[in-house]
Formats: structure tokens, C-alpha cells, sequence
């Protein structure tokens, strides 16, 4: 089980979010840059603690940051953005926050809590809520199965602080948060939400967080070896590699502020068998011909054939030889009132789930 | 007549053109102090060709000393870092993503100051002169005066730079200065890391600019010299001491230059085959298409326009290994040797389907090690001239290759290079593609997914003629006030400024064509602000 996060963690870490991110979730090298420069710094480590040791009564907080890369890449952050809204929260609910929780484990978003656990001197707890990544803020766990997204907090690098007390849906959080956003500069940082063990426990998808760091050792090891890490990584996370080949075309278009596009992947021995994939930021639906080998809440990544890293959906282009993950969806997001959120049809898909054998974990 | 001079890691070549035809042209080794290679290498174009020294209208000398002063941590410069964007960007201090080692020679000498902009152009915080004037204090107290500052979103404002600058050089006063708004673009660390760069880099870049102009002294030549830059133009030598690191992918943008200017194409791949590696390049409209992502130097992250190319460990020195897989445990550093008795003989299970070619290579050291040179290690050339594709050195030397080892070799290296030209093209439809560079032997059949395969004469030395053949180029950036003046009139304003600059750098005025446009609304600000930057290229006059 596992105990901490340390500096000879943090590579595998981010590598395995990049796997578990599906094409999208963003970028890992800023935040794993400021974690392992806060690891250095503080010393130590981040403590993990699994979701069952957290009292029913405790509180606990997930947290991430918002905005737009271009902007994030630019002005970086002060760094205590996060533990101030933390703060801000205990302050207004008069309890101390037992622990962290992640919010994303795709993508830069899995390693940002880390920090701000270090901060504030807490454990992070072994889970999250998407178990992947996904574009928006309702689409997770927690708010699939009613929690409330009120109050949740948004900071800034000048110390400023926003509370929002009552809201009336993730939806709406999610516009103010992203309006406020802009009024911050274009990036800020987000807790949300703030929730009880007993509430935790009831919607969190268990321990991705080491889940992420296996698979990221994984591939360290295979490129240690010389290995092509593809089947390797598919086995531990009870998937398949369903293709290889090379990315043979890629078309997007911009569909309301989402990067949608479809990718073709050709055979290596044989131009015409194809597989297409569907992505909107993260990849939705995998097809070879008619037949639909994997559909969205099931993961579907494409891997760099020779180092095992996970290729976003902003970096496809034509020549990449990659391998296809499909792994399938931790059991949490394959319950109908979760299909309704993250299944094909939330997607604009007119395709039923279909699901692949097992979970993901 | 015009020299183009590519001063590589392993080779100093030369060429002499006169319009576009090459008179003559030379290889010569790179000495450790590169002017002395230089020398020879005009010595020995001048001789060849028998000209007047006194013909010669301009000299053009690519370089990858700078380059390779950052990746084998030579001549740098303890520089010191003003970052300006308090109280944001605190998480991160400058040189944070730099290798330890190199932070450690340049001193990690770095301090942070309020002011900085938020995307839509507001303050982040208000400039401090005072806070500047303090840390220029510490930075004199500390010896130094190679200063690099940046300022967050300063590619959209660069005024708390410039103000920060004479704060610091009033305080000391021959302190040298890049602003990173000079260099490069939105992405803070990436910028700010190459403003670092070319501070440290400068003393370095003076010296060897002056050993340059030595070098052309001695053999009298009086004709202005320049140095090219990362998008295949010039710039005179005042201003390479100042921006060395603008040099930093002239090596790959001449390769393609050069290769473009030989075939007569201007869309096409470029296979640049060296000693030790090939780099695949892409030509567009006549010059190499850009990287899109962050390109490192030496270890550090930086984003700079540089050409897109793709290397793979493969070249005319690579080391030819017939058997990897049963040899799993074999320590770098040994090599195979023709005393190796299988490979003398036809190999009997599995054949040689394995072999691997690279990517350790023997490098600038082939001429000794190799086979064919009296060495005793197996290189790739030793295998093409095994297979009669090449003539040089002694053939007699590698006559008892097994021959299916020759054919599994050629095939490998085909494989590779169908490969990485495969990565970089944007479309499954054909490209011609384009040999040049030393190792261009190694290529001896199809290619797969090319239309042609083109081995222009002077392929080894298409560096240099790309450098012979360099622009010069001008460039405007400014910000314009749409509310003055109509968009086509700031335009057309823009075009002339960079025009003007193309003439003024020694362009002829009849050549200069505008070759890119951009322009970056800049919202929030007052009087519909919008920056433009516009490049014009020309040729030099008289060449």
C-alpha cells in the first residue's frame, strides 16, 4: 500500500497520469516541476493515506487548478493560491480539512493536490474522482452522485480569495468559476468540493493515485529493458493493446470551445485496416470499420510504440507510431446515473456503452 | 564571390561560390580553437581556386560552437537572473528546470521583482525602480555582469524590461544585458531560459567573432563577414556577439538551405547523414519547416523558433552490431571487431535479422577506427563500401564481410531512414527527398513513401553552400494603435520598417520580399492595440 509520495516517485507518477489522462487532461511538466521543487525545498514527503482511514466526520477537500495552459505556462502561479483557498474554507466552515483529495488523476491536474498537501501539511488520499480525465466540472464522482459543489473557493497570486457559499448546480460552478477565472488573470486555483469522510468514501474511485505510479514504474522498467511498454501497461490496468500502427490522418475542428476531431491509425503491414478515433480534448470512441472495440467512460490512450508516453490529443500528427490502450472504466463511472453524465450520449454519441470485461481496478 | 564556412563538431567545411555556382570546396577537421580551422579551411578554398583574395565580396560562417559550449558546459559565463512578475511566479524561481550541473556554472544567481502583465496587458503588480536598483547592488557585489531579465507576458509589453535595464545600468555600468522579449516568446521559462543562455554566452560569442575576424585578416581578406542565424538569414558580426544564441539551429536551417538551393526544390525532406547521426528535416516553400514544441539545449527547455527536424542515431560512423539480442549484457565501450569469427562467416540460425546499426558511432574518429581506414571496428561505411556502393579507404579490408551481413546492414539502415522520414511528413502522398551531409554513402536504395531520391552534387558540403547563400534579413515589431491608423495602413507601415532594416543589414533593395507576417490583438488595452511583426529577407547586395 502506499505510504508517501517522494522525489523518486514523482516520474512515474506523472507518466502514469498521462496514460490514465485519455488524450487530454493537460500537460504534467509544470506541476511535477513544482512538486519535486517543493519536495526538494521541504524535504520529506507527501503522505498517503487510503480513503478508509479517513473518519466519517472528517472533512476533506478535492483541488486543482483552472484556466488556460498558454496563460498558465506564462504567468505561473505564486504557489500558495491552493493552500489559501484551503485555509479560506476551514476559516468560513470553522473545521480544519483532515485531507487532500484529487480531483483528476489525468493528466498535470493528478500531481497539483500533492502539492498543495505538502503545504498545508496533510496526506493526500489514494483516489480520485474520474479515475481519467474529463473536460468539465460536474462530470466526476462526486458530483455524479449528489454531493454538493457548495461552497467551494477560487484564489488568485495577489492573495485574493473567493468564496461561493450556495450554488445552484456543477454547472453553474463551473461558469462562475470560469468567468472569475479570466477577472484572475486566466489561471486560478479551485477547491471544490469541500465534503465529509462519510461522503468521500461513499463516491471516490479508490486508489488511482498508486494505481498511476505502478503504471509509470511499468514503463520505466520496460524502457530500462528495451520494451515496448504498451502490453505491459494494458495488462495492469486489466485492458488490452486493441491496435497498433501509425497515425495516418487527423482532422479537427473547433465545436463549441471544444477541440473535437477524428484520428485514422493504420497497420504497420497493412495500409486498409484502420482504426478511427473519436476525441473531444479526451478520446471517446475507438471503431475499426462499423464495430465500436471501446466507448467513452472506458479509457482509451495512444502510447508512443517505443517510450510507453501517453500521446494528448494536442500533440497527434501524422507518422506517429503509437499503440491503443483500451482499458476499462473503474465501476464507479459505469452505473446509469454515471452513464448519464460520461456514457457516449453525454458525448453527443448516439451509441450505447458498451463495455469492456472487468474494471480498472 | 562569396565563402560559406560550416563550422561543425567534427568538421570545419568551406566553400567558394561565385553567383550560384560552387568553384571549389573543402573539408577540413575542427580545431579546438575554431578560428585555426577556419584559416585553413579559406586557405585551402582560396588556393584551390586560385582567386585574388581581394574578389571575395563576403564571408558567411555558420556555427555550432555556441551550441556545443551549452552541451559540453564550456566557456560560460556566471550570469545573473532579474525575473519581474511578483507576487505571481514565486513556485517556480529561474533555472529551477535546469540540469544541476550546468545551474551550478552559471551561477543559479537569480532574483524576483514586482511588476509583469497579465494577459489582456494590466499590471500584475507596478514596477519598483528602487527594488531593481537593490538587486543590481547585490548582483555588483557579487562580481557579476552578465545579467539576463524577464518580465512575465513581456512579448506583449517589454517596457518594464527596458526600464529594468537602465536601472541596472546605471548601477554597472558595463554590465551585459538580455532582455528576454529580445529573444523569445510567451512561455516564461522557456524564454527566460534562453535569455540566461545568451548571457553567459556572450564573452564566449566575442571572443570567437574576433577570432573569426582574425582568421580573415591573415589572409587579407577585407569583405564584410557574417554569421547565420536560426531561420537562415545573417547577421553581421556586432550583432552575433550580442545574441549568440540565435545561432543555436543554424547547423540543421543551413543543412536545408543548402540542400534546397542544390536540388533546385522547395518542398521536399531533407536527410542530412553525418558521422554519427542523420537529421530529418522538412523544406517548405524553400525554407525548413518550425518546431511547434519546446526544444531542448544542452538539457534546458527553450522556445525558440527552431527547425523541426528528427535525429536518429545513425551515420557513417555508427557501430554495426549483427547479434544484439544474444549479446544482452555487453558493456558500452566495447565494440565488435572483425576478430569476432561469426562475422566472417554465413550465420547459421536466425540469419542477420537482428543487426543493429548505431546508435553508438565512433564518430570524429572514424578515419582512424574504421575498417577501411586500418582501425578494427565494424562501421557502417565500412560496411557500404563493402557492398561496392562507396569507394574509399581500403576496400581490401572488408572483403571477407559476410555478404548476407552487407545486404542485412544495407536493409537496416534503408528501414531507418524510411522511418524517420515516415514521422516527418504531414501526408501518406510521396515527397522527393534530399541526401546531403558526409554520411549521404549510407544511402544506397529506396526509400519508401519517397518519390525520388535526390543526391545533388556537393552533397557533403551543403551546409556551407546554405550559409554561402544566406539572406539578410529585417524585421519590424511593434505595437500600433488601430485607433490612428487603419489596419492596411499599420501594415504597410510595418513592411516598410522591416524592409528598410533588410536594406540597412545590406540587402539590395530591387530583392527584398516581405517573407512573414503576424499580428497579435492585444485586447483590454486602449486604442485597439495590436502588435505586428513582420520579417523581410533579401539578398546581400554584390553577392
Amino acid at each position: 500500500m502506499m505510504q508517501s509520495v517522494t522525489l523518486n516517485d514523482t516520474q512515474a507518477i506523472a507518466i502514469g497520469a498521462g496514460i490514465l489522462g485519455t488524450g487530454g487532461g493537460g500537460s504534467t511538466y509544470l506541476n511535477r516541476l513544482r512538486l519535486d521543487h517543493e519536495l526538494r525545498a521541504q524535504g520529506g514527503a507527501v503522505p498517503v493515506i487510503q480513503a478508509d482511514d479517513v473518519p466519517d466526520e472528517a472533512l476533506v477537500c478535492a483541488v486543482g487548478g483552472m484556466g488556460a495552459p498558454t496563460v498558465s505556462n506564462e504567468k505561473l502561479q505564486e504557489g500558495q493560491e491552493i493552500k489559501r483557498a484551503v485555509r479560506a474554507l476551514e476559516e468560513h466552515l470553522r473545521r480544519e480539512v483532515y485531507a487532500v483529495v484529487i480531483g483528476e488523476i489525468g493528466g498535470g491536474n493528478a500531481l497539483g493536490p500533492m502539492i498543495t498537501a505538502l503545504q498545508c501539511g496533510l496526506p493526500v488520499v489514494d483516489g480520485d474522482s474520474m479515475g481519467r480525465a474529463f473536460p468539465e466540472l460536474q462530470m466526476d464522482t462526486f458530483m455524479i452522485y449528489g454531493l454538493s459543489p457548495a461552497p467551494f473557493a477560487l484564489s488568485d497570486s495577489h492573495g485574493n480569495v473567493a468564496i461561493f457559499t450556495r450554488i445552484g448546480s456543477a454547472q453553474q460552478a463551473e461558469a462562475f468559476a470560469r468567468s472569475l477565472t479570466i477577472e484572475m488573470g486566466g489561471s486560478a486555483g479551485l477547491v471544490m468540493p469541500v465534503m465529509s469522510g462519510a461522503d468521500m468514501k461513499a463516491t471516490i474511485i479508490r486508489d488511482t493515485l498508486s494505481l498511476a505510479k505502478r503504471i509509470g514504474e511499468a514503463v520505466l522498467d520496460c524502457r530500462a529493458r528495451s520494451i515496448e511498454p504498451a502490453e505491459t501497461v494494458a495488462a495492469l490496468c486489466n485492458g488490452t493493446v486493441i491496435f497498433t500502427g501509425k497515425i495516418v490522418d487527423v482532422n479537427r475542428r473547433t465545436v463549441e470551445g471544444f477541440a473535437r476531431g477524428r484520428l485514422k491509425i493504420s497497420a504497420f503491414d497493412d495500409f486498409d485496416t484502420q482504426m478511427e478515433i473519436d476525441f473531444q480534448n479526451e478520446n471517446l470512441i475507438a471503431r475499426v470499420g462499423d464495430e465500436a472495440l471501446c466507448t467513452v467512460p472506458d479509457l482509451i490512450t495512444l502510447v508512443s510504440l517505443d517510450d510507453g508516453e501517453a500521446i494528448g490529443t494536442e500533440s497527434l500528427r501524422y507518422g506517429l507510431r503509437v499503440a491503443v490502450l483500451a482499458m476499462p472504466a473503474p465501476k464507479e463511472l459505469k452505473t446509469p446515473e454515471a452513464l448519464a453524465v460520461v456514457g457516449p450520449r453525454a458525448f453527443g454519441y448516439d451509441v450505447e456503452f458498451c463495455p469492456m470485461a472487468g474494471d480498472l481496478l | 564571390m562569396r565563402i560559406g564556412i560550416d563550422v561543425g563538431g567534427t568538421n570545419t567545411d568551406a566553400v567558394l561560390m561565385d553567383g550560384t555556382t560552387v568553384v571549389s570546396s573543402t573539408k577540413t577537421p575542427t580545431t579546438a580553437n575554431v578560428s585555426e580551422g577556419i584559416a585553413t579551411a579559406l586557405r585551402d578554398v582560396i588556393a584551390d581556386s586560385g582567386i585574388n583574395a581581394a574578389t571575395i565580396d563576403g564571408v558567411m560562417i555558420g556555427t555550432t560552437h555556441f551550441t556545443n559550449a551549452v552541451v559540453e558546459r564550456k566557456h560560460l559565463t556566471p550570469t545573473a537572473c532579474i525575473r519581474l512578475g511578483l507576487p505571481a511566479t514565486v513556485c517556480l524561481p529561474p533555472m529551477v528546470d535546469w540540469p544541476l550541473d550546468l545551474r551550478d556554472l552559471v551561477g543559479g544567481n537569480a532574483h524576483l521583482a514586482h511588476g509583469g502583465h497579465e494577459f489582456d496587458g494590466r499590471e500584475i503588480s507596478a514596477f519598483e525602480p528602487d527594488e531593481i536598483r537593490e538587486i543590481a547592488e547585490k548582483i555588483k557585489a557579487a562580481g557579476l555582469k552578465a545579467i539576463a531579465i524577464s518580465s512575465v507576458f513581456s512579448p506583449v509589453n517589454a517596457t518594464f524590461e527596458e526600464q529594468s535595464a537602465e536601472i541596472v545600468r546605471s548601477v554597472i555600468p558595463d554590465a551585459n544585458i538580455t532582455l528576454s522579449s529580445e529573444i523569445g516568446r510567451i512561455g516564461l521559462l522557456e524564454r527566460e531560459n534562453a535569455a540566461i543562455m545568451n548571457s553567459c554566452l556572450r564573452q564566449l560569442a566575442a571572443r570567437t567573432v574576433d577570432g573569426f575576424k582574425a582568421a580573415l585578416d591573415e589572409l587579407r581578406i577585407t569583405s564584410p563577414f557574417y554569421i547565420s542565424q536560426n531561420d537562415g538569414t545573417l547577421m553581421n558580426a556586432d550583432f552575433a556577439k550580442e545574441y549568440p544564441v540565435l545561432t543555436f539551429a543554424s547547423g540543421p536551417t543551413n543543412s536545408m538551405r543548402g540542400a534546397a538551393f542544390l536540388s533546385g526544390l522547395k518542398d521536399a525532406i531533407v536527410v542530412d547523414v553525418g558521422g554519427t547521426t542523420t537529421d530529418i528535416g522538412v523544406l517548405q516553400h524553400g525554407f525548413p519547416r518550425v518546431a511547434a514544441l519546446a526544444v531542448e539545449i544542452g538539457g534546458v527547455r527553450t522556445n525558440f523558433r527552431m527547425p523541426d527536424t528528427y535525429s536518429i542515431g545513425l551515420g557513417g560512423g555508427s557501430l554495426i552490431d549483427p547479434h544484439p539480442k544474444s549479446l544482452p549484457h555487453r558493456e558500452g565501450g566495447t565494440s565488435l571487431t572483425l576478430d569476432s569469427p561469426s562475422l566472417l562467416v554465413g550465420e547459421g540460425a536466425g540469419g542477420w535479422g537482428e543487426v543493429k546499426v548505431g546508435p553508438r558511432s565512433v564518430g570524429y574518429e572514424l578515419t582512424e577506427k574504421a575498417l577501411v581506414f586500418g582501425g578494427d571496428v565494424l562501421t557502417a561505411t565500412d560496411v557500404i563500401v563493402a557492398s561496392a556502393s562507396a569507394d574509399i579507404g581500403d576496400r581490401d579490408a572488408v572483403s571477407d564481410l559476410d555478404a548476407g551481413l552487407v545486404t542485412a546492414v544495407e536493409a537496416r539502415i534503408m528501414e531507418m531512414i524510411a522511418i524517420a522520414v515516415d514521422r516527418m511528413k504531414t501526408s501518406a502522398t510521396p515527397v522527393p527527398v534530399i541526401v546531403v551531409g558526409g554520411g549521404s554513402i549510407l544511402v544506397t536504395g529506396e526509400i519508401e513513401g519517397a518519390s525520388e531520391i535526390i543526391k545533388p552534387d556537393h552533397f557533403p558540403v551543403a551546409n556551407a553552400i546554405g550559409a554561402a547563400i544566406a539572406q539578410v534579413g529585417g524585421e519590424c515589431d511593434r505595437i500600433f494603435s488601430l485607433a490612428e491608423l487603419s489596419r492596411d495602413e499599420a501594415l504597410d507601415q510595418a513592411k516598410q520598417e522591416a524592409s528598410d532594416r533588410a536594406v540597412n543589414a545590406g540587402a539590395a533593395a530591387a530583392s527584398v520580399d516581405i517573407v512573414d507576417v503576424e499580428e497579435v490583438p492585444l485586447a483590454y488595452l486602449p486604442g485597439n492595440a495590436t502588435r505586428i511583426m513582420v520579417k523581410a529577407v533579401g539578398d546581400l547586395v554584390g553577392a
